[in-house]
């Protein structure tokens, strides 16, 4: 067993302690997140409310729990969404090859003139801005991203001798994309899919910080800093916690995505 | 290398052209009655086919797209609701600043991810080299939103130094170009974080090929090695990201100008959101994705520029 990268762990470290703040959430938080308390606004940091309170008095601790939860589901189901739709486009495309290959590649193409943002404008002017409004949006993004990913490991599995046997065994094209190139493709997958949660979070982050994500009074990291930047003046702290959960998770991500690929494929270590 | 650029320029048509049907498609076939979310539930049902009639929905769709697309040819992108004057008067009116800040934005990214990213490679595997990648790691977690409001607490709250937001207008350039010192700064940072890293693994190929170790025997100074033989022979990926990176700097000013609320286009699409104005929504989507896909065309076209491989090939 070799030495584990030092990204991977500090990635690791960053991610635990994010998805445990989430996970606890759903069973404990030290206040209710949405209680209001007007007599205790602006409090600083105590006992009680560790990191202070919010201007309505609510428990800033609880509501970054809170944030996190959201954070961390909304990623989950749109690169689990845009990823499924990504992974099976990109099979299809390699598999099928021909004009289905061209087809899917066109579309890849074409869906990088759409970043998330201007995707979940088009969804907020027709539909109002949501929650689920910017998961669309973001799984969106996805799918291309996932298809490239599918279709390029994907195309390198097809010319193996074992694909071939299987090929000449009698074996039909959705078989061998299901038994031999998915299985062997899943590390290059799941690296991508960790990186592009760290995406997500981002991208959850500014769509409900600019009001087309999480509504009130939903908890959102993105939209505690769009209400803390109103009282800068007043409680500049306030627009620091969330800030520094987002870098946090979004930065544990990346680090996890960057040393599982340098664990599951060494050929990639690029020079350090 | 004319074949290159005529296969280049129809893509480009196509491409624009798709994205136009993607446009109109979202914002027209998707369920839901823009008559009704302009006027709301309470809205009687005179009032609601008045409204149809004079936004010309009851025209077939495709009629409706061509006549928007050869419209938008010639700048014609319909009247808005809101603000009921010509959509191509509120962009004209805004448009400036969005590219003032796109510009000056782009410019602050390449000095600085350039200088970094070859320094880091001149000083590879020693210190200012893990600096150079911690920085850029952080930068590129950081979201610009939060790095803007951290930047006007410094700024503008605590040093007093900027305004933390709003613009005047040009008439006093100084205070003008005071505004735009903050929001050019938050959209330049977190984009040079990536370019920077590109640039550097970029540079470290070029310093590990032949040319470059003959240039050092031949006694040059660092200094020309490194601007005069390894960047110029390091650009074609970093011009790669660059167009990537162009696209991404556009859609971030839709959100820095909402953070320093700076009055260009991407406040003026928030604003029509929240006023239901969806013809004005349409053209703006329309302008930022054709922003997009222009700024990918105008990189492949750099290619043959930049790439003496792609010009020799006929």
């Amino acid at each position: 067993m070799t030495r584990l990268p030092a990204n991977f762990l500090l990635g690791a470290v960053l991610v635990s302690l994010m998805v445990g703040l989430a996970a606890l959430s759903l069973v404990w938080t030290p206040h209710d997140p949405t209680a209001l308390d007007i007599r205790n606004k602006f409090a600083d940091p105590s006992m009680t409310n560790w990191l202070g309170t919010d201007k309505l008095g609510r428990d800033v601790v609880s509501q970054l729990m809170l944030g996190a939860r959201n954070s961390m589901t909304v990623a989950l189901v749109a690169v689990l969404m845009g990823g499924s739709i990504g992974v099976v486009l990109g099979l299809l495309a390699a598999g099928i090859g021909g004009w289905v290959e061209d087809l899917v590649m066109r579309l890849a193409d074409l869906s990088f003139a759409f970043p998330a943002l201007l995707f979940a404008i088009m969804l907020a002017a027709v539909f109002g801005p949501s929650l689920s409004n910017a998961v669309f949006a973001i799984a969106f993004i996805n799918i291309p991203i996932f298809a490239r990913v599918t279709r390029a490991s994907a195309n390198q599995i097809w010319t193996r001798d074992y694909v071939m046997a299987a090929r000449a065994a009698g074996m039909g094209t959705f078989a061998i994309s299901r038994d031999h190139i998915l299985p062997n493709i899943a590390a290059a997958i799941i690296v991508q899919a960790t990186i592009e949660f760290a995406v997500a979070i981002l991208a959850e982050a500014a769509l409900s910080y600019l009001g087309l994500g999480a509504q009130p009074p939903a908890a959102s990291w993105g939209r505690m800093l769009s209400e803390a930047q109103t009282l800068m003046y007043l409680a500049p702290e306030l627009a620091i916690y969330p800030g520094l959960c987002i870098v946090a998770a979004v930065l544990g991500f990346g680090l996890l995505g960057d040393g599982l690929r340098d664990i599951t494929d060494p050929r990639l270590v690029r020079e350090r | 290398m004319t074949y290159f650029i005529l296969r280049r320029t129809l893509g480009f048509i196509g491409t624009l052209f798709a994205v136009s049907i993607v446009v109109f498609a979202t914002m027209n076939i998707l369920p839901g009655d823009p008559a009704m979310s302009i006027l709301g539930l309470e809205a009687t049902e005179d009032a609601l086919a008045a409204l149809r009639e004079d936004l010309g929905l009851n025209a077939p769709v495709h009629i409706r797209y061509v006549e928007w697309i050869t419209g938008a040819f010639v700048g014609d992108f319909g009247t808005s609701h809101s603000f009921r004057v010509p959509v191509s008067e509120l962009i004209g009116e805004r448009l400036g600043m969005t590219i003032s800040l796109a510009v000056a934005g782009m410019l602050l990214t390449l000095v600085l991810a350039l200088s970094l990213g070859i320094f880091a490679a001149s000083k590879h595997r020693q210190i200012g080299d893990w600096g150079v990648m911690f920085l850029s790691q952080l930068g590129i977690a950081v979201p610009a939103f939060w790095l803007s409001i951290l930047l006007v607490l410094l700024f503008a709250v605590k040093l007093r130094w900027l305004p933390p937001g709003g613009f005047a207008g040009w008439d006093d350039p100084v205070a003008a170009m005071r505004s735009l010192i903050l929001p050019t700064v938050a959209l330049a940072l977190v984009q040079s974080s990536v370019l920077a890293r590109v640039t550097r693994s970029s540079a470290l190929e070029v310093m590990r090929q032949d040319f470059t170790r003959t240039a050092r025997a031949s006694g040059l100074s660092q200094r020309r090695i490194l601007w005069r033989h390894v960047l110029p022979n390091a650009l074609v990926p970093i011009v790669t990201i660059v167009g990537m990176q162009f696209a991404a700097l556009v859609t971030g000013t839709i959100v820095i100008e909402n953070v320093f609320y700076l009055p260009g286009l991407g406040r003026l699409i928030f604003q029509s959101i929240s006023n239901r104005d969806l013809p004005t929504v349409q053209a703006l989507v329309m302008l930022f994705a054709a922003i997009v896909v222009t700024a990918n065309f105008i990189v492949d076209l750099l290619y043959v520029v930049i790439d003496p491989r792609l010009k020799a090939r006929q």
